[in-house]
């Protein structure tokens, strides 16, 4: 399987996506945000970080590099494209998802474990993971996903919610909400459900030794299904 | 403008230091000239107080690359792999501008190590406070934990252990040190110092602007009530810019390019132009007009002392400027080719084809004055005796809740979580243990690191406090499982010109010397801030150590959690019960007085 992982100035989770995505067997490739075209790919992934300083908007400059027409056109025929925490907010400013990404309820910066319930196994991300709720890991300060009642009720009618806040027994409540996100979203996907964007970083949960294991358990899943 | 005994004490300079440049140079400075001087000779580049006492501290040892005098201390971590370290302080523009004082003191520490060449792979801070009672401490509180992650959390490096403590000698002057660690290999360690003739000196990184002018000076000085009028002197951090920096700066640095590199820190353009002349013996001549400006007309005198952040000096081979230009046009970042090499020792500045500037290097750092300061001995105090009926009431369930309540112990997990302490996927001890540990990537090997300080100790008797400072950070680093290896320091202390101040200073180096050297844990890099005081008021005497060991396997980690049920729980070393000083001593007895508890280095 072929993934492409977009760096852009500023990007600082590029490198560690191109360890978990290599991990589990991947044949990736770093792509450079002024480039036209994608190398072949069966995932394209819009890393963490803080592409162009967050100036303006988080996301919003880097939505209109180069390299992202590519990555729209690659979308829109079908292709797999995922974005973690800043690549979330990137693609909420391309409009591949809808909504958007409002700043912590509390204005602080928050690093660390949560746990997410899958809301939908019917797509590739999360096809055939055996588990219910995952832990993942968490590290924003713009994660409070936002939209109109209109687009959640879309959003909930094509059920494009996949993943939300619960506690670890899968409990979705206020109490389990790190930022202040409408219904607990931590992750949204487009209508089609090719296109992923959520806050929580997979790749930082590939190893007992660092924060736990659950983010392995999406790769190998996540491989098993494109091939 | 006509430069005269009062423009130069009006710069900060005394008097007999003006007629000493005036000697020196054989005639009258002009005022950019006078600036220079100002800037180098001030108490935080030149060190004119400290240098005497910290020539005493044991710099050397097996596994010391590099000791002080470079932009940060280097140790062998084994199989051509190096660490790059160092801790800075940057209480003064802190306690000014708490968000920016803090996150371009994050921004200069990594520029520090990632100078030499390595990839920063863990950001530590020690940060103290007024009394939580104080009218500024929650907002200053708040604007320094801001900025350190507003910092490091853009720039990508896991900011992986800590310290926060509060007492009410900080009231009027917070102190916010900052400690990056960088994994290098030892064969591209990259030097400020200067080499060859006529070698292109390069410019790179952010335009030059009108902030941060004087900041050195500024940190050079006592506070007063006018302290708000300072703000300008406070650089703006722009961590966006300096992540393209550092990636741009190790992309260069992989081929054979650069002959010494150097970050503008305080006294910006000036100190780094000169430090690396002054460390290759040779001459620098600049064209001011080639410096990349933010604001127009910017004067010379201005663009010398600008401490804009996220510069850097590169002196390059001849040829190569065409292929590093590509690097930075590639990064958004400026590059110019300002000037060259001499063999004239002397630093040339040049400016609309004037001469502005003509003074020998060595006079700004070899004759830079140094002092013999005056200095008080503190006398070990006595013992308190606790009276029976002074303890006989109290509750150790109570004593307990309150001491586990104190600001100074409690949990700071709030503070932590503000800081990406999990990015680049290596950190395997988290804030909260005794030391951060991170793998170093893609081997066995893991680095664990610590920074501690105990002002209260210091401050009852400094040579047995700086002592006790080592020995913490030294058990530290053994709690993890890791082998301390070295130290670096951050000096906190008063006015150097007041007798008990200094005397402070004086024994607490002494203390810390004599530990490192037992416990053959030597001090590679640091720095000295004086003046922490407001009026006449000083902190409690405060260094931080920095200690960093390493884990051969990093399966062999310990951390501080109990485990299971039924394990055996002991305690190793005797308990001699000394009280004083501690915690209760001090917030259940109210007894502030007393030695700290002795230091048995043997």
């Amino acid at each position: 399987m072929k993934s492409s992982v977009i760096t852009f100035p500023g990007s600082n989770c590029d490198r560690d996506m191109d360890v978990a995505l290599k991990k589990f067997g991947f044949k990736n490739k770093m792509v450079w945000h002024a480039d036209a075209e994608l190398p072949k790919s069966d995932l394209v992934v819009l890393p963490g970080g803080f592409s162009y300083g967050d100036y303006l908007r988080c996301g919003s400059m880097a939505s209109k590099s180069k390299i992202m027409q590519s990555v729209i056109n690659f979308a829109n025929s079908g292709g797999m494209v995922m974005g973690i925490c800043n690549g979330f907010q990137i693609l909420v400013e391309t409009g591949l998802v809808p909504g958007v990404l409002l700043r912590n309820k509390y204005l602080e910066f928050i690093c660390k474990n949560v746990f997410v319930k899958i809301n939908n196994k019917q797509n590739k991300y999360f096809k055939s993971v055996n588990n219910e709720v995952l832990e993942f890991h968490i590290a924003h300060n713009e994660g409070n996903y936002f939209c109109t009642q209109d687009q959640l009720k879309e959003i909930e009618d094509n059920n494009q919610i996949a993943i939300n806040y619960c506690d670890e027994n899968g409990k979705i409540e206020d109490q389990f909400n790190p930022n202040g996100s409408i219904k607990n979203i931590a992750g949204i996907f487009n209508k089609e459900k090719n296109v992923l964007g959520m806050m929580p970083h997979p790749e930082r949960m590939i190893d007992t030794s660092l924060s736990g294991e659950d983010g392995s358990l999406f790769f190998k899943n996540l491989i098993k299904n494109l091939k | 403008m006509i430069v005269n005994e009062q423009v130069a004490v009006d710069h900060g300079l005394k008097k007999d230091e003006y007629a000493k440049i005036c000697k020196l140079l054989k005639r009258t400075p002009n005022i950019t000239e006078l600036g220079i001087f100002s800037a180098m000779w001030n108490e935080h580049c030149s060190y004119k107080s400290s240098r005497l006492h910290l020539k005493k501290l044991p710099t050397k040892g097996k596994k010391v690359i590099q000791g002080p005098g470079e932009n940060a201390g280097v140790i062998d971590i084994e199989d051509n792999d190096a660490i790059v370290f160092k801790i800075e302080s940057h209480n003064h523009p802190s306690f000014i501008e708490p968000y920016q004082g803090a996150a371009t003191g994050v921004g200069g520490i990594m520029r520090d190590v990632f100078t030499m060449g390595a990839r920063p792979i863990a950001n530590l801070n020690s940060i103290h406070f007024g009394s939580p009672q104080h009218k500024k401490t929650k907002n200053l509180l708040r604007g320094v934990v801001h900025g350190i992650g507003g910092y490091g959390n853009c720039m990508g490096v896991p900011t992986i252990a800590g310290q926060t403590s509060f007492d009410s000698s900080y009231n009027g002057n917070i102190l916010v040190n900052a400690m990056t660690l960088g994994l290098v290999k030892k064969n591209k360690i990259f030097y400020s110092k200067a080499a060859g003739l006529n070698k292109p000196v390069i410019y790179v990184g952010s335009k030059t602007g009108r902030d941060g002018i004087h900041g050195a000076s500024m940190a050079s000085a006592s506070f007063d009530e006018k302290i708000e009028e300072k703000k300008p002197t406070v650089q703006v951090g722009d961590p966006f810019t300096e992540k393209l920096l550092l990636e741009a700066c190790l992309e260069l640095m992989a081929g054979d390019s650069i002959i010494a590199i150097q970050d503008m820190g305080a006294a910006g353009l000036t100190s780094s132009s000169i430090e690396m002349a002054s460390k290759g013996k040779l001459g620098i001549e600049i064209n001011l007009n080639k410096v990349p400006c933010r604001e127009a007309k910017m004067t010379p005198y201005e663009i010398m002392l600008s401490e804009s952040q996220e510069r850097m000096l590169i002196v390059l081979e001849n040829g190569k400027e065409e292929q590093a230009k590509k690097i930075f046009d590639k990064w958004n970042l400026d590059f110019a080719v300002i000037g060259k090499t001499t063999k004239s020792k002397k630093i040339e500045l040049y400016f609309d084809e004037e001469k502005v500037a003509d003074i020998p290097v060595n006079t700004l750092v070899e004759n830079s004055p140094m002092y013999d300061r005056k200095w008080k001995k503190t006398k070990l105090p006595k013992k308190n005796k606790i009276k029976k009926e002074d303890i006989k009431y109290l509750k150790i369930i109570d004593v307990l809740k309150k001491i586990l309540a104190n600001p100074n112990i409690c949990s700071k997990e709030w503070i932590w979580q503000q800081y990406d302490h999990t990015v680049m996927g290596d950190t395997i001890q988290k804030p909260g243990g005794d030391a951060g540990v991170v793998r170093v990537h893609g081997t066995d090997k893991a680095v664990a690191a610590s920074v501690d300080s105990s002002a209260v100790y210091c401050w009852a008797h400094p040579l047995t406090g700086g002592k006790q400072v080592v020995c913490e950070s030294f058990r530290n680093l053994v709690s993890v499982g890791a082998k301390p290896i070295a130290i670096t320091n951050c000096l906190n202390f008063g006015s150097p010109e007041n007798e008990e101040n200094m005397g402070e200073f004086v024994e607490c180096v002494q203390g810390i010397g004599e530990a490192s050297e037992y416990l053959k844990f030597p001090v590679v890099s640091g720095n000295v801030s004086f003046y922490n005081q407001t009026k006449d008021e000083g902190i409690k005497p405060t260094p931080t150590i920095g200690g960093v060991g390493l884990i051969k396997d990093y399966k062999n980690m310990i951390t501080m959690d109990f485990k299971e049920v039924d394990n055996l729980v002991l305690v190793i070393g005797k308990t001699e019960g000394h009280i004083d000083q501690s915690l209760f001593s001090r917030t259940i007895l109210d007894e502030k007085n007393g030695p700290p508890p002795e230091v048995n280095l043997f």
